[in-house]
């Protein structure tokens, strides 16, 4: 998104070409983000309403690139919008669908990453940058079986007529001077570290799950609760599927000790007699404001040791946390109801498919690969494609918007040569 | 046409409707007078949110709008474009603060909705009385200057002469490069600077889109974005540079190590830091090196010098010391094989691309890392000893050593705070120079016009520093592309008949905005430079200042509404 | 719980367990006490038992660990809270519980009469402040009753005098500063002593205080709110005296001489300039530092309650270190300007050099042969 603000503010036409529903990745997800604690809807919301809003920006949501040929100045990409079953012109985005849906409430959300359910027809949430429905094509029954009642309920609920079960798969095709990767990051899936029970006991759950119990317009309206309790004794590990070849993740994942700090200090704040234990190995506070940060975590009684867990299991109600406290050089087993795992940042799991796509290459651990290290971050080896963000490397929200105003900076000296020339 | 305002209640998710009853103030704001229509709605800045407004606008013909939301800060800019685009004037936009005023303080859900209702009737009854102000534009100078010739402003010189505009790149000291150019190779990668650097200052200097001035020094400012004036020294001449916007990149220093005197540095010559240390192995070729003349057998290295350390008002962490340090280390294994190397550290802060991976190497080649900061240094016959607990063993331990090298952070220039005040430029509590906003806006700064790259704006290393001198660049070229700017519509306006020419209003405004007529004998306000920040208009001793927007007229009947 | 009570008080939590403190600390040098990883166990281990902790009486509460730590906690506070809940429950060494009743009886901890403390200045002259002066000398209890610290405290006598110092002292009227009561975990007692002496000081309109010992120094200075005199050590009243050409130091002294911070005087209070003003300005005395010096001297154990607990190590001894060191340098004279680092070092070259071997001496008694 900030590329593309940059890039058409000065003046050029920008394609954001979005597979999801909505724009907004990973950080709509987010509750509070560190250092500062800003709401983070808050600051994105007006972001995602600005590229709405820009002349110079055509938004193609729910769309994927196909093909990418040609080069620097003279791009031709193809891009397959998938169909939404719901005409945009029409639909207003009031919801009515969604509460009627006969699916409502069955299908884990993804927004929520399975905190809350929804139904095949589904607004990601409320701030939905464009706030229009989509149909889940694997999940409605009338897509499926061909028949939901005697009318779909969602047909019926929608006073605009907007339901549209005719939509087919189009293909557009752009044409561009240069392009910008921006395709984010995938979470590691906890599931590969069969020690910590991810998946088998629910009250171990990950970051990015924590994130929306905490958010206020999440499905929880921000209470920290399990089944209705508030747990007691919070431990939250750290490093999980990052700096562990034993799962082939070697790299570290950037963001994780700084959210986890953030998380720890949220508990604090909600449930303030809570019991508060972060598992590490190093604390990775580098960036402005986060050593601060985290010495006032600290202070409000977040309890670090040092040690990575090494295994959950669960003895009656309670989840008992194994691990080695290395500075006291002894093992420990720490009580839990709550146990939050920051799991790592993992390249997306289509990444070999678009580098194919590009024809970029990616680098050892699995990220897009930029032309130098040192002093070309936003450059690929191909002239006039650029990264920015998570897809090139784990990054927090400021160094990726950092990178993203970078990469825009290659395109815009890109886009006005061509136009010297022209 | 009469006046017609249309009042919209935001719940904020459940930010504002959760202490505020949301509806009751709907409803009270329906029984003001002249109010058409009032709304609430889950999140006005949305999409549907102000699609509603600008619908209501039409179907009812509104010619004020009230939202009852979040503070102007976050979203006035949001709404103004609304009613903007709904064909009225963006100045017949008042906001009311029911969030950061009211529901986020307030925790019983009476009192806070009590509130809520007087600040929306405030803000109502000062609607009526809003003015539509005209937004002016102005052209841009099509060039850009940048301070600091390091790698950041280095960077970002190419990036805006390369875009096709003209550049003037001031770097104090007679060479480019700064930092850069003391270092040996650089981490993860290994790679020698030297070439690196080299082929960077060569496109610089061969640059036609840029006018290089060495040993010179910005000196003077004035104007604003779109048509700055900077004075600067060039040599013994002082020379005035016309741009549109600038970009400030003048780095950081290193930590005086003296300044934590346990460890002996400048009492022992080997004790040394982590810069001396780029040089010593620069100097010798990267082959092998010496200490008095002999080959080091026990090199210790230290980490955080100087930073995360409250003992010397440094709180903050420098971010490359440790992944320097890794570096270093392995370049001593790599020289001299034999020599015993040890890193003592407190967290190993290896978080970037390849930077984990780095110190699996290094620790795979021999070095030792050792969890425990040092407490201090002393001799023994002619070795050093490092007294450090092994925090892992638990145990205090006394280590020799041949050589210590010390990673002393970064901090802000020293001479930051000039620059500061030239460019009248907010340091955050760092001492680094603080961006417009931490999150979404990190090169950008307060100022409109001045953007930040490198390390001036906190530590970084050279691919961060790399890319964000890029993202001000982009920054800085947006103003240059778009030709023209907007400025601040809201301004103070001189009434000529009670103004006296006293003065006291021009000593007041910081954006020297104020200046006397010379015929007149009156003050005349410069409306391109003037923020409207109201200074001039609360010192001017015969009320001859007002300000538009917010005029004594509407400020009191706000008030009225409140008390 | 004990744990946790201190954890809060402490603001333990906010540690980062990087070791600065313990790595520093001069005890551990020799002790097991370790002080970072017995902030650990507070904030971790639930049924932490202080009482067992012996090594709680090794710290010499030097600050070495406070002054050192990244995260500005305060360690050596830490210890002494600790002590106090050992106080609490009576744990404490028998010696310590006699220096600590000694103090709430007689005002002193050397278990000597309280009518007696002013007994070493009979024949000196020496003015009783109530009979009115400019200066008050706080002469503090090791050089009021220890004979060898006495001589310190006449030295001072002779300096001032010659240098026409109005002074007096408190005569009987003094008690003990309470610095060491503190530190040996009485707080209470700590307090009374305090206000005893405050008392005692508003009734005499001084301008000025000047103590021998750096401890009583570091009290008034730093632990006694509500005083509003200015107080001074010595050092750096003499330094002055020197300064303004009120001290001529006229007589050669041929000696090489070597100097140790005390670390209530340099570490805590930044005062390493002063001394080695006045040791420069003895005629003839050639000063040389030694290597530990200044911020990174070492501490000669005589603090925080351990001229009357030996420690859980009394063989191995720091001042032994530190009189070899100052051997090693050729020093024919150990200087310092504090009465324990004094006794303590005094009585290591005994061992170590034995009579006639390095002497220790007081700056002020350097000062006097210079006379
Ligand atoms: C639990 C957690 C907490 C965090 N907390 C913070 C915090 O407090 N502060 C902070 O600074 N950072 C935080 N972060 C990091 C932050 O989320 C990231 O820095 C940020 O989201 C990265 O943005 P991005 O645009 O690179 O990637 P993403 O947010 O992943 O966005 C990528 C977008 O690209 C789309 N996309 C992917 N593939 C394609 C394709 N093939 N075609 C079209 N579109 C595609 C995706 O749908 C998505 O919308 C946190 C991360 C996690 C996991
Ligand atoms: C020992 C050491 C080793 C390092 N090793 C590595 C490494 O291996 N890899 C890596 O990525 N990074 C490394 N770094 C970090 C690297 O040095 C920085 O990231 C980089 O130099 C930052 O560049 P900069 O342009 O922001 O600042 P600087 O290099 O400080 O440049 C600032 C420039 O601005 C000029 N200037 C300052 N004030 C003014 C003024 N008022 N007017 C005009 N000009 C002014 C200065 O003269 C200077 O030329 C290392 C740093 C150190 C200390
Ligand atoms: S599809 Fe119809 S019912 Fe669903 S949100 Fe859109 S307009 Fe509303
Ligand atoms: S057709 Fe049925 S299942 Fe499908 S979205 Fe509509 S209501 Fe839900
Ligand atoms: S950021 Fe922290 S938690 Fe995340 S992988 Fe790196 S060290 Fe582990
Ligand atoms: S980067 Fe490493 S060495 Fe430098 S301050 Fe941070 S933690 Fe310390
Ligand atoms: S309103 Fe502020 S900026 Fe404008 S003239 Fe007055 S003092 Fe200057
Ligand atoms: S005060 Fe001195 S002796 Fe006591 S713990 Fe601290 S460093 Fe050790
Ligand atoms: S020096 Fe401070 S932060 Fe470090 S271990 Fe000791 S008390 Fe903790």
């Amino acid at each position: 998104m900030q590329a593309s603000l940059d890039i058409a503010d000065a003046g050029f036409l920008v394609y954001l070409v979005e597979r999801e529903p909505s724009i907004g990745g990973h950080m709509a997800q987010l509750d509070k983000t560190f250092p500062t604690l800003d709401c983070s809807s808050c600051i994105l919301t007006p972001k995602m309403v600005d590229v709405a809003r820009h002349p110079n920006i055509q938004l193609i949501s729910y769309a994927e690139v196909v093909g990418a040929d040609g080069g620097i100045g003279h791009f031709k990409v193809g891009v397959k919008q998938k169909p939404r079953y719901v005409d945009v012109d029409r639909c207003t985005g009031c919801g009515l669908c969604v509460e009627a849906c006969r699916l409502k409430g069955r299908i884990s959300s993804e927004f929520d990453v399975g905190v809350s359910k929804r139904g095949a027809v589904y607004i990601p949430f409320p701030q939905a940058v464009p706030l229009k429905a989509t149909i889940d094509p694997e999940r409605c029954v009338f897509i499926t079986r061909g028949v939901c009642g005697k009318v779909p309920a969602c047909e019926e609920a929608c006073s605009a007529e907007a339901i549209d079960f005719q939509q087919k798969e189009e293909m557009i095709g752009l044409e561009v001077g240069a392009i910008i990767v921006a395709t984010g990051f995938d979470l590691f899936d906890a599931r590969l570290k069969p020690e910590f029970g991810y998946g088998l006991y629910p009250n171990v759950i990950t970051g990015l799950q924590f994130e929306r119990l905490s958010s206020a317009s999440g499905p929880t309206r921000g209470k920290i609760t399990l089944n209705g309790q508030e747990p007691k004794k919070v431990v939250f590990i750290q490093c999980v599927g990052s700096r562990d070849k034993s799962v082939g993740v070697e790299y570290c994942s950037r963001v994780c000790c700084m959210f986890t700090a953030k998380q720890a200090h949220l508990v604090k704040e909600k449930i303030p007699d809570a019991e508060v234990t972060v598992l590490y190995i190093d604390v990775r506070a580098f960036g402005k404001g986060f050593e601060e940060f985290y010495d006032r975590v600290r202070g409000e009684g977040v309890m670090y040791r040092r040690g990575n867990a090494s295994e959950i299991c669960k003895r009656g109600e309670r989840l008992i946390v194994m691990a080695e406290d290395t500075l006291l050089g002894e093992s420990v087993q720490l009580e839990a109801d709550l146990v939050v795992l920051a799991t790592g940042i993992t390249p997306r799991g289509d990444a070999q498919d678009l580098a194919t796509l590009l024809r970029l290459s990616t680098s050892p651990d699995g990220f897009f690969q930029e032309a130098h290290p040192k002093l070309r971050p936003v450059e690929t080896e191909r002239e006039g494609v650029y990264l920015a963000g998570c897809c090139q490397g784990p990054k927090d929200i400021p160094d990726g918007v950092a990178q993203a105003k970078a990469a825009a900076s290659s395109v815009i000296i890109a886009l006005r040569n061509g136009m010297e020339v022209s | 046409m009469g006046l017609r305002i249309g009042v919209y209640v935001c719940h904020c998710g459940v930010n504002i409707a959760a202490t505020v009853d949301v509806e009751a103030v709907t409803r009270f704001a329906l029984g003001l007078p002249s109010v058409a229509i009032a709304r609430d709605y889950t999140y006005m800045c949305s999409d549907p949110g102000q699609a509603l407004i600008k619908e209501d606008i039409k179907k009812f013909g509104l010619t004020k709008v009230v939202v009852a939301s979040c503070s102007p800060m976050m979203h006035e800019p949001t709404f103004r474009g609304t009613i903007q685009e709904a064909g009225l004037n963006p100045y017949c936009l008042e906001m009311a603060n029911i969030r950061e005023q009211c529901s986020w303080v307030h925790e019983e859900e009476e009192e806070a909705t009590r509130k809520a209702i007087q600040l929306v009737a405030a803000a109502v009854d000062k609607a009526f009385l809003l003015e539509p102000l005209e937004e002016r534009r102005v052209a841009v100078t099509s060039a850009a200057l940048v301070i600091g010739g390091g790698i950041a402003g280095m960077q970002a010189a190419l990036d805006i002469a390369n875009a096709g505009f003209q550049v003037y790149l001031v770097e104090k000291e007679p060479r480019l490069g700064g930092h850069l150019a003391q270092l040996d190779k650089t981490f993860p990668t290994l790679e020698p600077v030297a070439p690196l650097l080299a082929e960077e200052i060569r496109e610089v200097e061969g640059h036609p889109n840029i006018d290089l001035l060495t040993s010179a020094e910005v000196i003077g400012l004035e104007g604003y974005i779109g048509n700055f004036k900077v004075n600067v020294t060039d040599q013994a001449t002082i020379r005035e540079l016309k741009v549109g916007t600038i970009l400030v990149a003048t780095g950081y220093d290193l930590f005086d190590a003296r300044l934590k005197p346990e460890y002996g540095y400048g009492i022992y010559e080997k004790v040394i830091t982590g810069l001396e240390f780029e040089r010593l192995v620069s100097l010798s070729g990267s082959r092998k090196f010496w200490v008095n003349g002999k080959e080091p057998q026990d090199v210790l290295f230290i980490q955080c010098v100087g930073s995360r350390d409250k003992s010397v008002g440094q709180e903050y962490c420098s971010r490359i010391c440790c992944m320097y340090t890794a570096k270093q280390a392995l370049l001593v294994k790599e020289m001299l094989p034999q020599a015993r190397v040890t890193v003592l550290y407190m967290d190993v802060r290896a978080y970037g691309k390849g930077f984990e991976e780095f110190y699996d190497q290094v620790r795979g080649e021999g070095v030792l890392y050792r969890r425990g900061n040092p407490s201090e240094i002393y001799k023994n016959g002619k070795r050093l000893i490092v007294r450090v607990e092994d925090t892992l063993l638990g145990e205090p331990v006394q280590l020799e050593a041949d050589l210590v090298v010390l990673a002393t952070g970064i901090t802000p220039r020293r001479d930051s705070p000039k620059i500061a005040n030239l460019l009248k430029l907010p340091r955050s509590p760092d001492g680094f120079f603080m961006e417009a906003h931490p999150k979404l806006r990190p090169v950008d700064t307060v100022t409109e016009g001045i953007y930040l790259a490198g390390c001036c704006q906190g530590p970084k290393d050279i691919p961060d520093t790399v890319t964000q001198a890029k993202a001000a660049a982009a920054s800085a070229m947006i103003p240059l592309c778009q030709g023209q700017v907007k400025v601040e519509a809201v301004t103070s306006i001189i009434d000529e008949e009670l103004c006296s020419g006293c003065g006291i209003c021009a000593e007041m405004c910081v954006y020297d905005a104020l200046s006397l007529h010379e015929r007149k004998g009156v003050m005349t306000i410069n409306e391109v430079l003037c923020k409207g920040c109201g200074a001039c208009a609360a010192a001017c001793p015969s009320k001859a200042i007002k300000l538009s927007h917010f005029t004594p007229a509407q400020i009191l009947a706000q008030v009225d509404a409140l008390v | 719980m004990e744990g946790q009570n201190l954890a809060q008080a402490y603001r333990l939590f906010e540690c980062i367990q990087c070791g600065r403190c313990t790595g520093g600390c001069p005890m551990s040098l020799k002790t097991r006490f370790n002080i970072r990883r017995l902030i650990y166990e507070a904030l971790v281990d639930e049924d932490m038992d202080l009482q067992s902790k012996e090594v709680l009486w090794d710290c010499s509460t030097c600050a070495t660990c406070t002054l050192r730590c990244p995260k500005g906690l305060d360690p050596t506070d830490m210890v002494i809270g600790m002590r106090s809940i050992l106080v609490d429950g009576g744990r404490i060494p028998p010696t310590i519980r006699d220096a600590l009743k000694s103090l709430a009886i007689r005002g002193n901890p050397l278990t000597m009469a309280r009518e007696e403390r002013a007994d070493w200045a009979e024949g000196l002259g020496v003015k009783e402040i109530s009979e009115g002066a400019e200066v008050l000398y706080f002469v503090g209890c090791s050089p009021s009753y220890d004979p060898r610290v006495q001589k310190v405290a006449k030295a001072m006598v002779q300096a001032f005098k010659k240098a026409e110092v109005e002074f007096g002292i408190l005569g009987n009227e003094e008690v003990c500063c309470g610095s060491e009561a503190r530190r040996m975990g009485e707080t209470g007692l700590f307090e009374m002593l305090r206000e005893m002496n405050l008392e005692t000081l508003e009734r005499y309109p001084v301008e000025l205080v000047v103590t021998t010992s750096p401890h009583c120094y570091n009290a008034f200075q730093n632990e006694y709110q509500g005083l509003n005199l200015k107080v001074q050590h010595y050092t750096q009243f003499v330094a002055g005296l020197i300064n303004e050409g009120r001290l001529p130091l006229s007589k050669e002294v041929r000696r090489i001489v070597t100097y140790q911070d005390p670390c209530f005087l340099g570490k805590q209070n930044k005062i390493f300039e002063e001394p080695r003003k006045i040791l420069r300005s003895i005629p003839g005395l050639e000063l040389r530092e030694l290597d530990r010096s200044r911020e990174r001297s070492l501490c000669c154990e005589g603090g925080g309650g351990r001229m009357w607990a030996e420690g859980t190590n009394p063989e191995e001894r720091l001042a032994h270190t530190r009189v070899q060191e100052a051997m090693d340098l050729g020093a024919e004279v150990l200087a310092t300007a504090c009465p324990f680092c004094l006794l303590t070092l005094e009585d290591a070259a005994k061992t170590v050099a034995g009579e006639g071997g390095i002497q220790v001496m007081d700056i002020m008694e350097l000062v006097v042969e210079a006379l």
